[in-house]
């Protein structure tokens, strides 16, 4: 979580400003529409794990985060267990999913357009399954009862769900950032950047990848459950569809992939700009999509190393180190 | 149930041989530019809304329509690979997959705004006839496509074997720098390349049109079936990927008559992780 340059300070007070500043905003729409902001938030740390660090690009995300709000939705609507036994299953079932999915594709050496396919064929082969059978709630999806209380995890009041959803994030990053500067995250780059080289210099590339998923499915999972318990229902396109997977792919490569900072403030942009639109041409549904593909081409063309990289060049204290942010 | 599965395996077929259309164009994009075109259902969508409004706005039936929507689908999709994707890209395979990716929504959500959800078809007098076919009723319009396809792929497969363009694309396909050192345009070789494969999209919808609907989300149903298809038939390989769409349209229409309706496509995507995990280089593409 080292910044090193002034545009990157200023880039993460201004996020950070703007977090606060919600608490004082005039108007509700701004706490609701952060708090899907810092939901998203959640599901794109998670791609940045394997992603961002790994070098392996996940085009289905939504395995993870479905497999977590379906297995708490489950074990509540259909087993009548407590929301935060739900919460914790949640987040081991994504951690499985997400390990599963990694074991089968790494145990054949996928990677590249390989491993974005079949990670998009497990997403999608779930959302069929899930709106298939009568178990998952078919295609009417699985609704919680409204039960509202700290004990069942169903918070009314905006204010608190907000700030829990700050700790959330705030938890989630200082993972990433002590995965990142672990010797666990030393290996994961190691992989991303020459897995061959790796793998001669002794490192079992197989377990560090499954790892590396694991952990980024137990984020997915987690994200999946704030989901449901705020949502407080979901069905199969909801959790399963791919524009969970677009979403959380988008923001980190955006925000800067393989950074600690970068899928939040790549999150936070994009819905910021999403929301500006909706404003300007209200009746236009897929429109923040549009903007979100536009600005995704042309992160790629202009910004290599996404918002961070960027802020990175404005005032550098030292030379020649550019991502530690 | 014996009686129903000889036409469950046929009418499998007919879908097939549109799933081998389309990912003909997917797999010649692939073998040559080493990428997966995200946007090739997106695209497919397009293609069926302009067969749609030739035949809503103007009366074009949709066969005669191949020779309108041929052409301009070429020349959008080497527009798109040579103005967009790849100055945008930097030459990385990751970021044309997410650059494909990124046409696709556009595509996708704009028609969306401008088309709206609704489901349409076209209405033609023809859509509702049927031929017997080894005492299965199949409709006339899927007999077309199934026919048209599979005189498609030869014709694709001679024209890389047998002109000076095939032969470049096979030339960059197999060595990008040494192709670029005898003095062909390797920029307008990949142009070329994802051209052809949306004309394939354009014939595909063409064929499609009569018995088919069109939606903004249709092209996301196909996009996925064609990545099965060239998975399964080897990426890169013509043959590969109309044996597959064929088996793969069989495998829907059985896995539709014994698991029920909705779970028809489960078979393909489970087809597909297997053939990822345990034979990822296919049935008749070279092992990578």
């Amino acid at each position: 979580m080292r910044l090193n340059s002034v545009g990157q300070i200023a880039l993460v007070a201004a996020a950070i400003a703007y977090l606060l500043g919600v608490y004082f905003a005039s108007s509700p729409v701004w706490m609701g529409f952060t708090i899907n902001a810092l939901i998203v938030a959640v599901i794109a740390l998670s791609w940045n794990i394997t992603g961002g660090f790994g070098g392996l690009s996940s085009f289905g995300h939504a395995a993870m985060y479905g497999t977590g709000a379906y297995a708490s939705a489950i074990l509540q609507v259909k087993f009548g267990l407590n929301a935060w036994i739900g919460f914790g299953a949640g987040i081991l079932a994504g951690a499985t999913m997400g390990a599963f999915i990694g074991a089968l594709a790494f145990r054949y050496g996928l990677r590249g357009s390989y491993f974005a396919l079949v990670t998009l064929a497990f997403a999608e082969v779930l959302r069929i399954c899930a709106s298939s059978f009568e178990f998952t709630g078919g295609g009417s999806g699985l609704q919680l009862t409204l039960t509202p209380g700290i004990g069942n995890l169903q918070i009314n009041d905006r204010t608190v769900v907000y700030t829990a959803l700050l700790i959330v994030v705030a938890a989630v990053m200082a993972l990433t950032a002590l995965i990142k500067f672990s010797r666990f995250g030393a290996y994961l780059i190691a992989v991303r950047e020459n897995e061959d080289a790796a793998r001669a210099l002794g490192i079992d590339t197989y377990k560090i990848k499954v790892q590396a998923m694991a952990i980024s499915g137990a984020f997915g999972g987690l994200a999946g459950v704030l989901y449901l318990q705020l949502w407080l229902f979901i069905d199969s396109t909801v959790v399963y569809g791919s524009a969970v997977s677009v979403e959380a792919l988008i923001g980190p490569i955006i925000g800067g992939a393989g950074t600690v900072w970068g899928p939040l403030l790549g999150t936070l942009g994009l819905h910021l700009l999403g929301e500006g639109a909706k404003h300007l041409l209200p009746n236009a549904p897929g429109l923040n999509f549009v903007l979100y593909a536009i600005v995704l081409i042309c992160a790629l063309r202009f910004l290599p190393q996404g918002l961070v990289g960027l802020a990175g060049r404005v005032g550098p204290f030292k030379k020649k180190e550019n991502d530690n942010a | 149930m014996s009686s129903l599965i000889l036409p469950a395996v046929l009418s499998g077929l007919m879908m097939g041989a549109v799933y081998a259309l389309v990912a003909l164009g997917l797999t010649l994009i692939y073998g040559v530019l080493h990428i997966i075109n995200f946007a090739h259902g997106s695209l497919l969508m397009l293609a069926l809304y302009a067969v749609y409004f030739l035949h809503y706005h103007l009366g074009v039936d949709p066969y005669l329509a191949i020779p309108i929507v041929l052409p301009v689908f070429f020349a959008l999709g080497y527009a798109l690979q040579r103005g967009l994707i790849a100055p945008m890209s930097s030459g990385s395979e990751q970021n044309v997959l997410l650059i494909t990716l990124a046409i696709s929504m556009i595509v996708d959500n704009l028609a969306l705004y401008f088309w709206t959800s609704n489901t349409r078809t076209a209405d033609i007098a023809y859509a509702y006839d049927t031929v017997e076919i080894l005492g299965a009723y199949l409709p006339l319009g899927r007999v077309i496509a199934f026919v048209a396809a599979l005189a498609v792929a030869p014709l694709l497969w001679a024209f890389m074997a047998y002109t000076r363009t095939g032969s470049a694309i096979r030339a960059v396909a197999i060595e990008k720098r040494g192709a670029e050192l005898v003095g062909i345009d390797v920029n307008h070789t990949y142009a070329i390349c994802f051209g052809i494969g949306t004309a394939c999209v354009a014939l595909a919808a063409c064929l499609l049109l009569p018995t088919f609907y069109v939606t903004p989300q249709v092209g996301y149903t196909f996009v996925l079936v064609a990545f099965t298809t060239v998975v399964l038939g080897g990426m890169g390989s013509l043959v590969g990927a109309l044996i597959a769409g064929l088996l793969l349209g069989v495998i829907e229409s059985l896995c539709g008559l014994f698991l029920g309706e909705s779970l028809g496509q489960i078979g393909i995507f489970l087809a597909f992780i297997l053939i990822l995990l345990f034979k990822p280089s296919g049935l008749l593409g070279r092992a990578r």
